[in-house]
């Protein structure tokens, strides 16, 4: 029997998750806020920024002097590329060590994610050589296999923790109905697995979309994506907390709204399986 | 299709791809400075003289700049043709002939009308190896309607016992007013610029001779313990996380007596959209100490060098040529007015009337400037070149090491004593390790 939950005890854990998302929520609302008033304003207290005018001037200078949809394009190639080729290799991988374990699956997962517990920048100068080497510093095909080579470990692992949810016997049904493992992988068990895989690409789309080391590190005029336009911004000797306010804004806000549409299958996803 | 018409077709079809393939790409790495925008935003004035060339730009925060750029030049990337640099790197990458001597450059650039100080700190062997697109030294900033307030006067040339007594008849901390607001940040372009301009205006020096750490010696003591006391008692609260955008932010918003920090600030605290103080803003040389015949050795400047990897060296040095030049600041005073145009490079800038009178800083500028040796930051004997910081490749991590016992003096997790000591010992290590000493 459900434990019985009081109106005033619903109210107040209401008002609690309430207050604790909107902490979390507060620095990029302070950003949307600073972004709409002028320099001047954007240093003064708490309460002379909200009192003071609004402006639109940040994004009209912003809008002049980068060309944001370079930016934003590049992103969106080298999210949705890294990830959508990461899924390519990860589904066969997922299913392998999902349905058919050898004595060594366990190793290789946990061998797999170890190479996320590498700092980035220990392979930095191996790295930043060989893009040299091959000419391929400051091109999008570099960084999409960068991206998609660092999130692999995370995508195999969502899918195989999805995959594993899936009974084996249909699976084995639809063999001795005679399909081959093609049919089997892509009619069968991928139509059951799409909430795991759509909640593993919105997942990986925004964490290729914020990865600020080996996009800032390995692009310059060509590849540069959203994370360098935001950089850009950032000065050492000057206050333009307008400007990077405008500039940041921009950036996060195509991937806060797909974040917001999609949150159901987000959320469906990261916890599928999660009670039996 | 007439015969005449292909074959005419054909001729301008080709003369278009030999026209494209002529044209030169030059990609420029820089920071988001106020002059540097400023730059951007100017060059179609470039590009009309040169329509060969095409300009790129990758502007970067200035620690990723840094980064970049060294990886770039180390491991001959190629990917810049010309690069923001400050005058710390730019002897250390010259010796190792990572950049492009600049000589020949074109008629009428006048490299002599470079203000001696900047050149020589971009100079190695007599040869200019970058050229300087600002330049800075430090100065006092003060408010002058506190000062009057507090029935205080402070000399143009001060010194560190007048700073002390301004700072106490100013600080009113009821109304939130500090006397002094100085950086305390840990980093060695941080509170480390400040703290070793205010050791070399107390005669300390970082090594003796021998390559040995000085930081055991009463000048250092004296240093470290006036800048702690000064800080404490008439500074902002959480003044060890203040750099200098914070110091900026807090002066411009009225909460400072008195500022001392780089000169390029001056435009800042003046410019009236921005700054709430800018009608009562005086200017002070750096302080000495009595006796001690130094002004700090304060010198900063961001300059455009060509790495020896870049293919495009002639397209990148008429660049570097344009934007360095008496034209280029010709064409910032007349289309943003004089007070914007690049300080701190031309000996002619400062000999403008119209200059003069539009930034009321620029005389104690230039005296500061001038008053900078960078072949011998220190009144004592020392085996280094420098200024705020010591000119060598090691500085960046050693600084930043005794930056961090510093601003943990400040922040009251340390006493003076103990950073000292921990500062010692770690730029003794450094040093050894790095072969000085051998």
């Amino acid at each position: 029997m459900a434990r019985a939950v009081t109106p005033r005890r619903k109210m107040l854990n209401t008002a609690v998750a309430w207050i604790i998302g909107l902490l979390i929520f507060f620095p990029i609302l302070w950003i949307v806020i600073l972004s709409f008033k002028t320099e001047g304003d954007a240093i003064r207290t708490p309460l002379g920024v909200l009192t003071s005018g609004w402006t639109f001037d940040s994004y009209s200078v912003v809008q002049e002097r980068s060309d944001y949809f370079h930016h934003f394009w590049n992103s969106v190639i080298l999210s949705v590329g890294s990830t959508v080729l990461g899924l390519v290799i990860a589904v066969p991988s997922a299913w392998a060590m999902a349905f058919v374990p050898g004595k060594q699956t366990k190793n290789v997962l946990m061998w797999m994610l170890s190479t996320k517990m590498l700092p980035p920048v220990g392979v930095l100068m191996p790295i930043y050589l060989i893009c040299q080497s091959l000419g391929l510093l400051d091109t999008r095909i570099a960084l999409t296999l960068i991206l998609m080579m660092i999130n692999l470990p995370i995508i195999i692992w969502m899918l195989y923790t999805y995959f594993r949810e899936i009974p084996g016997d249909i699976l084995e049904a639809a063999r001795m109905d005679g399909a081959a493992l093609k049919e089997e992988v892509l009619f069968v068990l991928l139509p059951m697995a799409v909430p795991g895989i759509a909640s593993t690409l919105l997942l990986n789309i925004i964490l290729a979309w914020n990865e600020a080391f080996w996009t800032l590190n390995l692009t310059a005029a060509n590849s540069a994506p959203l994370t360098a336009f935001i950089a850009s911004y950032s000065s050492p000797e000057g206050l333009f907390y307008a400007k990077l306010s405008a500039a940041s804004t921009m950036a996060i806000a195509p991937i806060l709204i797909m974040g917001w549409f999609s949150q159901k299958q987000l959320v469906r996803g990261l916890t599928f399986g999660a009670v039996k | 299709m007439q015969p005449t018409f292909r074959a005419l077709l054909g001729a301008t079809a080709l003369t278009a791809v030999a026209a494209a393939a002529q044209a030169q790409t030059v990609t420029i790495a820089t920071v988001n400075n106020g002059d540097m925008i400023r730059m951007q935003g100017l060059t179609q004035d470039f590009t009309e003289q040169h329509p060969d060339i095409d300009l790129e730009w990758v502007t970067l925060e200035e620690n990723v700049l840094r980064q970049r750029v060294t990886q770039d030049i180390a491991t001959g990337g190629g990917q810049f043709d010309v690069m923001t640099i400050g005058n710390y790197e730019v002897p250390i990458w010259a010796n190792q002939g990572w950049l492009t001597p600049l000589e020949n450059m074109p008629e009428g650039y006048d490299a002599n009308d470079i203000l001696p100080a900047i050149a020589g700190g971009l100079s190695v062997d007599g040869t200019l190896y970058a050229a300087p697109f600002y330049g800075e030294s430090a100065m006092v900033m003060y408010r002058t309607d506190l000062a009057e307030e507090a029935g205080v006067e402070i000399p143009d040339q001060p010194t560190w016992a007048d700073i002390k007594t301004a700072a106490e008849a100013m600080t009113d901390e009821e109304n939130e007013i500090y006397g002094i607001c100085l950086r305390g940040k840990a980093g060695w372009g941080e509170n480390m610029a400040l703290i070793t301009a205010m050791s070399n205006s107390y005669g300390a020096r970082w090594f003796d001779m021998d390559w040995q750490a000085q930081f055991d010696s009463p000048e250092w003591e004296a240093t470290l313990t006036d800048y702690l006391d000064l800080m404490t008692n008439y500074g902002p609260p959480g003044a060890s996380s203040n750099g200098f955008n914070e110091n900026l932010s807090l002066f411009q918003q009225g909460k400072c007596g008195m500022w001392i920090d780089a000169t390029v600030a001056a435009s800042f605290v003046t410019d009236e959209d921005e700054s709430t103080v800018a009608d009562s803003v005086g200017f002070a040389q750096f302080p000495n100490k009595e006796g001690v015949d130094n002004r700090g050795n304060w010198l900063w400047s961001w300059n455009l060098a060509i790495p020896a990897s870049s293919d495009a060296t002639e397209a990148a040095k008429t660049f570097v040529a344009w934007a360095t030049s008496k034209g280029y600041t010709e064409l910032v005073a007349e289309e943003e007015g004089w007070a914007a145009a690049p300080p701190g490079t031309r000996t002619s800038l400062y000999e403008n009337a119209e200059y003069q009178e539009a930034a009321p800083f620029a005389e104690m500028t230039l005296n500061q400037i001038n008053a900078v040796d960078t072949k011998k930051p220190s009144v004592q004997e020392i085996p280094y070149t420098g200024a705020q910081f010591v000119a060598i490749p090691e500085f960046q991590g050693i600084g930043t090491a005794v930056g961090q016992q510093f601003s943990a003096a400040l922040a009251g997790q340390t006493d003076a004593e103990t950073a000292l000591s921990n500062a010692q010992r770690a730029t003794q290590r450094e040093i050894d390790r790095a072969g000085y000493t051998d």
